[in-house]
């Protein structure tokens, strides 16, 4: 296993570093420029030319990519344009934020979609099947800002349950900390589970038709039994695959989630920097993901051979 | 309890699939003994598999249900039993074993815990227990290094292994019934004699009854005591297999002895039955057969009843036995 990870992270440096270059050459290419930004509203041009040397962006194109990648490597992605925070900094203050709300909605996806999706293939052609189908799709289609904004009103306003916004460090006040995001990471989640539960009642569908599950039954084994062991543990391949995919949406729902709930995470960090032009910000935060990314990846790699021994020797 | 009595004791049964009239499987019946060797065999889609996942409470229903019949085992009807009584029954006293090996092993789960599941479930013994009984099935079944096996996976066997390990998984705990459906069919034919010797042996040990579907009447000669030859989901000649194969009174299982190729003396061509089975809907309403077959005469639009013609050995034909039809000669020449 630890040869695989060993081998699976080798690869995927080359990756890293196309992701790298791509990232850099977007913000080159995009329209904007951060200097007019920073100069302010005379557009002095002597200030212009100084912050254009002193953010080295009057260097040829790859020598900036070069700098700033040497930087990178060193843990240092760049000072941010507009509030002069090191890029680092504002990631591994933001990143926390939005690791603990995706954590959350993944684990209510995950309890929700799973369980409904084996149950609604078990049921298949019933009223259970039927309702999971609705409220899958329904969670498919009801958007996330809407949900979210009925969510506080009935939640916080109505009820006075939740906090309506706002965030506390897990370091701080852990069940409050869990509390405040409760009702964000159901918003994200269940959009996610609805996708889940589809993945897996197609998934278990074809499971349970197979001939190893006819011999479990043969067996006399309990139907609880023929399902979880024998049946949904197959089934597991296909949903980690989605849950991967699942990934991206979870980030990009994030954005959306936290602007939604006020939460001081990445998402609100993408947004702001990308409507200031803050090129450091931007090119630190893609950079991140795309690791993230791959990392997930690497994850998933490692539990198909987990969950599928097959695998182990492809 | 009654020795003579049989073990199993089917009567009638029918098997239909939702919105199709003829049933697949139409009142057939048959009974065996403990220790005995039943053959059921008959060309594909002629209800044989249906039959044994009937009696196992595996048919995938809907679409398929059980349209009739009793089943009784033991002395009790598997076919009205709960779903609970049945996963009492099965993998205990009647146990399975299918044509494919490979797909019908769990891919993702150890051979060794693949069979002491089925231990553990039904003896209630502790692990270590159960996986000790699961290396004395391997070493049963003649899987060498069987206590490295234990810990293999599926794919890590050869077919003639997987084989074995379904035999092991299905014998764990000595069945005194063991439905086979077409258990060699997937392997290759020098595999095929070691499994049929390996089942042969091991049911004479255990002294389990044995019902052994298949299509090859080559196995059914090797293994059976007595055999059923199905057509079209009903049985059309049941007997003794000696009776049955020295002297065949139904023209179908005629036709299908005389298509079995064979090492002697060799005629010209291999004899086949003219025509395919009827689709169900143009199924006729009397004797299945009777679209096929050179004997046919008004009355064939009657549904033949099994007619005893002595020594145990029934056929469904209103001209058995043939011998009295000069027609005979048509087939055997």
């Amino acid at each position: 296993m630890l040869a695989f990870l060993g081998r699976r992270i080798l690869i995927a440096i080359p990756t890293i570093i196309l992701i790298s270059i791509f990232v850099f050459g977007m913000q080159k290419l995009l329209p904007g420029d951060p200097v007019l930004v920073m100069a302010g509203e005379d557009r002095n041009p002597e200030v212009m030319e100084f912050l254009r040397e002193k953010y080295r962006l009057n260097d040829p194109i790859p020598v900036q990519y070069f700098t700033w990648i040497g930087n990178a490597l060193q843990g240092d992605l760049g000072i941010s344009l507009r509030t002069q925070q090191p890029v680092t900094e504002l990631i591994g203050e933001k990143l926390p934020v939005t690791i603990q709300l995706a954590i959350m909605a993944l684990i209510i996806a995950l309890s929700i979609g799973i369980p409904a999706g084996v149950l609604s293939a078990y049921k298949k052609g019933t009223w259970v099947d039927w309702i999971a189908n609705l409220v899958a799709l329904s969670g498919l289609s009801i958007p996330n800002f809407w949900l979210g904004i009925m969510l506080i009103l009935l939640v916080s306003v109505n009820l006075g349950w939740l906090p309506a916004s706002g965030y506390r460090p897990l370091t701080d006040d852990p069940l409050q900390s869990i509390l405040t995001m409760l009702m964000p990471a159901f918003v994200l989640g269940t959009g996610l589970a609805a996708t889940l539960m589809r993945h897996t009642r197609s998934a278990m569908l074809g499971v349970l038709r197979s001939d190893y599950v006819r011999t479990a039954r043969a067996k006399g084994l309990s139907e609880q039994v023929v399902l979880i062991k024998h049946a949904l543990r197959n089934a597991l391949v296909p949903i980690v695959t989605v849950t991967t995919l699942l990934f991206g949406e979870l980030l990009a729902g994030a954005v959306l989630t936290e602007q939604i709930f006020t939460i001081p995470g990445f998402g609100k960090l993408i947004v702001d920097a990308v409507f200031n032009r803050d090129y450091a910000v931007v090119q630190g935060i893609v950079l991140c993901t795309g690791i993230a990314f791959i990392a997930m990846n690497i994850l998933a790699d490692a539990a198909y051979r987990v969950l599928s021994p097959r695998m182990k020797d492809a | 309890m009654n020795l003579n009595a049989p073990l199993l004791d089917v009567r009638d049964l029918s098997i239909q699939v939702a919105g199709v009239r003829p049933p697949l499987v139409d009142r057939i019946s048959f009974s065996l003994r403990a220790g005995q060797t039943l053959c059921i065999v008959g060309e594909s889609g002629c209800g044989k598999s249906l039959t044994s996942l009937a009696l196992m409470g595996l048919l995938q229903t809907p679409p398929l249900s059980i349209a009739g019949g009793t089943a009784q085992f033991a002395g009790r009807d598997l076919l009205t039993m709960t779903r609970r009584e049945l996963g009492q029954v099965r993998g205990d006293r009647m146990a399975m074993i299918f044509q494919e090996p490979m797909s019908s092993l769990n891919p993702s789960l150890k051979i060794g815990e693949q069979i002491a599941e089925a231990v553990r479930r039904h003896k209630g013994v502790s692990r270590e227990a159960a996986r000790a009984r699961a290396l004395e099935m391997l070493e049963r079944v003649r899987i060498p290094a069987a206590a490295k096996r234990l810990d293999a996976y599926p794919h890590e066997l050869s077919g003639g292994m997987r084989q074995r390990a379904m035999i092991a998984m299905a014998l764990a705990n000595d069945p005194e019934l063991l439905i086979a459906d077409e258990p060699t069919t997937a392997l290759d034919v020098t595999i095929q004699a070691q499994i049929l010797d390996l089942m042969r042996d091991l049911q004479a040990e255990t002294g389990a009854a044995m019902i052994l579907i298949t299509h090859d009447l080559g196995v059914v000669a090797e293994m059976a005591d007595q055999v059923a030859v199905m057509y079209a989901g009903r049985i059309v000649e049941t007997g003794p297999v000696a009776q049955v194969f020295d002297d065949p009174q139904h023209p179908y299982t005629i036709g299908l002895m005389s298509s079995m190729p064979s090492l002697g003396a060799r005629s010209d061509r291999l004899v086949t039955i003219p025509g395919v089975v009827p689709q169900a809907a143009a199924m006729p309403d009397g004797c299945r057969f009777s679209t096929r077959c050179p004997f046919r005469t008004p009355i064939c639009d009657n549904v033949p009843p099994l007619t005893s013609l002595g020594n145990e050995h029934e056929v469904a034909c209103f001209h058995a036995p043939l011998e009295q039809t000069p027609k005979l000669r048509v087939v055997g020449a």
